[in-house]
């Protein structure tokens, strides 16, 4: 190869393709994104079944508005739950477990009950934190607030093989206190309950961090469980 | 005879050929000396401690009890930090000793200011070691290929910046008139991974993009650690040390060409296929699939060019500890990367999204392919350097077998154990329920997990014995008389 400047030319411009392309290009669409409400209406308050609708008087593709008094989704997390997140990247969850519900017909997730519709971008809207993950280890966790009680995640932290035998999930037991039960104040009133099998014993009590209630609040708020304009639940 | 003398001089490092090409190369050997030295001992300690680490993930996939009461070695700490001991810390400082020191003998020029080189080296080792401990402790970012905190970045950019601008000076004051193919592919490389890195921590760390921009970044980022800086670098290898201990020219000029043109224009496109079925625009996904289909092209191209460069002396190649490692790497390289083209289809990727196939997949690029070749590298670069021979063949040969068959046995493993977890995750019954709950699919990955963890350890075995013979001949006392034979494999007809 002679030409030089040609070659740093090349070089420089192939990975401009792809950096306005996949980067730019999306950066700048979903900046237009926000909460909405399930249906959207136009200017005179008519709901228009969609995204976006045709402006009658100058004919242009205008972006619908939400419905005045209804809530918009998504909703950001509560700030315990928020804390929780922090915990699950700190802890490395998504590794094994996705944040994403496919299609109907591209994989079983409608099928295991993983979620009742696909998941979309607005979806992941007021994330600070995206994590979608590459690995189903573990089943995904779009809804996993919808699935289980924080009792049944509290436990399933504190040993897995309680809730479900057989899984390969590490136990998070050093997110818990475990303790003697005060012979003064008696037992603490966030002590979880945990089946004889895998009780520390007579007299001991098993109580959550202030960590695994964060990481608790955090599961119990993974819903996907509203509509929006360009995705519904399916039958 | 006379392909076995070709081969004897150019491994010999001091067989004679044209004196003057020679004393301009040991003077680029005696310059790059300290540092490259200093980037291979750190990569081998890295590669020792990613392997404890990856030791350690693959015991807990099976047995999760596993030094399960310590937070800091809980999995996802410690597959992360396997993860970045690797990448960072084994690939990045073989490539460190390697890229220079290819390029500053294409471009007969010494690298100068090589203490600059050195100190960065050893601040990048400081900044990989924090972001290690970073990881364990609970700093760790939730963004794959990324974790490191970010309190590690600026050191990690600064001190890279320092050792890749050599690269380019090099290749800015070169001697040599003709420009290899080693050379376009080191110097691209070299300039795209500071963009995806300046980028990715911008966009994914500092000032967080909107919702799955992050996701796009994420893997337009981490793809292209792949394919637009491992996948690189390793190629250049190949390019440079099958033909010069082989002693023949490259097949064809043409192909490399436009090998190199259509890798540099479809693999920054691919990375996206890890989001098929995700919430991300449809057409971001169709263009990554395209892209990831079209790397057909670079990577037959590129196979037939390495294939037919070696094609006829593959008994030669044999005896050579560099070639058996390199040709393996290159062999891989178009295997794996024919894989991944599958993949990207949607019908496929249904069934491997989201499976053990994926992490197979990614251990038979990372490993099979670039790892392999950077082994052949310091086979070739470290009796240059030292100016002594290999001490032990037993060793080059123990590491050879293990890491050989132990990559092989572990694509296999997780290829197979993951695509049968994906027909059973998909498996469907005929009232549309699921055939298998998700505890029985968990179930029928182990054995397949087991024999991963089986191909870990023949892979840790072959790395102690590389690491034994990389000390060995780094404290060996150099001998009396320099002119000494170069470690051989097996035995050739005329020596006998």
């Amino acid at each position: 190869m002679k030409s030089l400047p040609l070659l740093f030319l090349g070089i420089f411009a192939t990975l401009a393709f792809s950096w306005v392309g996949i980067i730019l290009t999306n950066h700048i669409q979903m900046r237009e994104l926000l909460p909405a409400t399930s249906e959207l209406v136009n200017s005179e308050g008519e709901p228009i079944g969609g995204p976006t609708y045709k402006d009658k008087r100058s004919g242009r593709t205008l972006l619908g508005q939400n419905v005045p008094g209804e809530t918009p989704n998504p909703q950001p997390l509560p700030g315990s739950a928020k804390r929780g997140k922090l915990v699950y990247e700190q802890m490395g969850c998504l590794y094994c477990h996705s944040q994403q519900v496919r299609r109907q017909g591209f994989g079983n997730d409608f099928e295991r009950g993983w979620g009742d519709r696909q998941s979309v971008a607005r979806d992941y809207l007021l994330q600070e934190r995206v994590m979608l993950g590459t690995m189903r280890t573990g089943p995904d966790l779009s809804n996993v607030g919808l699935r289980y009680s924080a009792l049944w995640q509290h436990q399933h932290l504190y040993n897995p093989q309680i809730t479900s035998p057989g899984s390969t999930m590490p136990p998070y037991a050093f997110l818990y206190d475990v303790r003697k039960i005060s012979e003064n104040r008696g037992g603490s009133p966030d002590a979880i309950e945990i089946p004889s099998a895998f009780h520390p014993g007579e007299g001991y009590e098993v109580v959550p961090s202030q960590r695994a209630r964060d990481l608790v609040a955090y599961l119990m708020n993974l819903k996907q469980d509203y509509e929006l304009p360009e995705m519904k639940f399916t039958e | 005879m006379s392909a076995n003398a070709s081969i004897l001089s150019t491994l010999n490092p001091t067989a004679t050929a044209s004196t003057d090409i020679r004393a301009r190369l040991s003077e680029v050997d005696a310059s790059m000396r300290n540092p490259a030295i200093l980037f291979l001992v750190s990569g081998v300690l890295w590669l020792l401690a990613g392997t404890v680490f990856a030791l350690m993930a693959a015991i807990k996939m099976t047995n999760p009890e596993f030094l399960g009461h310590i937070e800091w070695l809980t999995f996802g700490r410690v597959r992360s930090a396997h993860l970045n001991a690797m990448i960072y810390g084994w690939g990045n400082n073989m490539i460190f000793a390697v890229a220079p020191w290819i390029m500053g003998r294409l471009c007969r020029t010494r690298i100068r200011h090589t203490s600059i080189l050195y100190v960065a080296g050893v601040f990048w080792n400081i900044a990989i070691t924090i972001g290690i401990i970073g990881i364990l402790k609970g700093d760790m970012i939730g963004v794959e290929w990324l974790e490191m905190p970010a309190y590690v970045t600026p050191l990690v950019a600064i001190t890279y910046a320092l050792i890749g601008v050599w690269v380019i000076i090099a290749f800015r004051w070169r001697q040599s008139g003709h420009v290899y193919v080693s050379q376009w592919y080191l110097l691209a490389a070299f300039f795209w991974l500071p963009w995806l890195y300046t980028v990715a921590q911008i966009m994914l760390v500092f000032e967080p993009a909107t919702g799955v921009v992050q996701s796009l970044t994420n893997w337009w980022f981490a793809h292209n650690v792949l394919g637009l800086w491992l996948t690189p670098i390793g190629l250049a290898a190949a390019y440079y040390f099958i033909p010069k201990v082989l002693g023949r020219p490259i097949h064809s000029y043409y192909l490399s060409v436009i090998g190199f043109w259509s890798l540099a224009l479809f693999y920054n496109w691919a990375g996206v296929h890890h989001l098929i079925g995700g919430p991300v625009p449809a057409w971001v996904i169709s263009a990554g699939t395209v892209a990831s289909v079209m790397m057909v092209i670079p990577v037959l191209v590129t196979a037939i060019n390495h294939h037919l460069t070696v094609v006829g002396h593959h008994r030669e190649g044999w005896r050579s500890p560099t070639i058996r490692f390199v040709v393996f790497g290159a062999i891989n390289y178009t295997a794996t990367s024919l894989f991944g083209s599958a993949m990207a289809l949607r019908s496929v990727n249904e069934v491997t999204h989201f499976t053990h196939f994926t992490v197979g997949h990614a251990h038979h690029g990372v490993y099979g392919f670039f790892t392999m070749i950077m082994f052949g590298s310091a086979y070739y670069m470290m009796p240059r350097l030292l100016k002594k021979e290999w001490p032990s063949a037993f060793l080059i040969k123990t590491h050879w077998w293990m890491c050989a068959l132990g990559i092989l046995l572990m694509v296999f493993a997780l290829q197979v154990g993951g695509w049968i977890q994906g027909i059973q995750l998909n498996a469907l019954d005929e009232d549309g329920i699921p055939k298998y709950n998700f505890l029985e699919v968990v179930a029928n990955t182990l054995p397949w997990l087991h024999m991963r963890s089986v191909s870990g350890l023949m892979l840790t075995i072959g790395h102690i014995a590389f690491a034994i013979n990389v000390f060995w001949m780094i404290f060996n006392p150099a001998p009396k008389d320099s002119n000494t034979k170069p470690t051989l494999l097996t035995s050739g007809d005329s020596d006998s």
